[in-house]
């Protein structure tokens, strides 16, 4: 019996489309025996947020933009850990509460790594990839979110 | 070959100035900071949304000092991300 090498792969998806959590994870083990370890964020979709009902949320993003920023920060997180597989998909367009947003999965041999790619993937989403949230509460009125500090500290312990 | 800088706005500030983007003769706006300039004086009253808190984006890569623009250049200007 001779090692395997696994196929590295990056996929980015933008769009109103759901995705499957089992799918996904489904996609960064097959044919994959080189990696012990796999880290899968989703990101969901809250009913209270500082306090306001939520009853939908909109998702703006700059496309083509959007999966530029995807790419480059995946090709970042491949060269700071040893990942040999990424996946990241953000939705856009007309969200409810307990609705999926967002998925961030990565395969490595070791566990460490893993969690910190995934951890960096999603901080430096958050602060650099141009998506925006405009949330509607019940009485039908809407706001633009205001992007937090505690992201940009986040996303700060990476540089 | 067109003269123009192609101006995107996004989100909040598209809402706020009413279009959602725009074009500018190069002439006009030869650097990033020349063609907010313009935006300003060509649109007095978008002077305050154009004074908050933006984000600018050149040929979708973001940018955090002026640069020199040239024809064809895609600019866009928008709030601080909220995605994720």
């Amino acid at each position: 019996m001779t090692a395997t090498t696994t196929e590295r792969a990056i996929e980015i998806r933008v769009g109103p489309e759901d995705f499957t959590l089992q799918a996904e994870y489904d996609a960064l083990c097959a044919s994959n025996t080189d990696d012990g370890a796999v880290v899968c964020f989703v990101g969901r979709v809250r009913d209270l947020n500082d306090g306001d009902a939520v009853q939908r949320l909109h998702l703006e993003h700059y496309p083509g933009m959007t999966e530029a920023v995807l790419t480059r920060l995946a090709d970042q997180a491949t060269e700071r850990w040893p990942l040999n597989r990424i996946r990241i998909i953000h939705r856009v367009g007309d969200l409810h509460p307990a609705d999926q947003i967002v998925f961030v999965g990565v395969s490595s041999p070791h566990r460490q790594a893993a969690f910190d790619g995934a951890s960096f993937l999603m901080d430096c989403l958050k602060t650099e990839a141009p998506f925006w949230k405009k949330e509607t509460g019940p009485d039908g009125t809407s706001r633009w979110l205001d992007a937090r500090q505690s992201d940009e500290t986040l996303a700060k312990r990476w540089t | 070959m067109s003269h123009l800088v192609h101006v995107k706005f996004f989100a909040r500030l598209r809402e706020e100035l009413g279009v959602a983007g725009l074009e500018v003769p190069v002439e006009e706006a030869p650097d990033l900071d020349a063609l907010k300039h313009w935006l300003g004086e060509a649109h007095p009253h978008w002077q305050p949304m154009l004074s908050g808190r933006l984000l600018t984006a050149v040929n979708q890569t973001m940018t955090q000092t002026n640069q020199p623009l040239k024809p064809g250049d895609e600019v866009a200007l928008f709030p601080p991300v909220t995605g994720g």
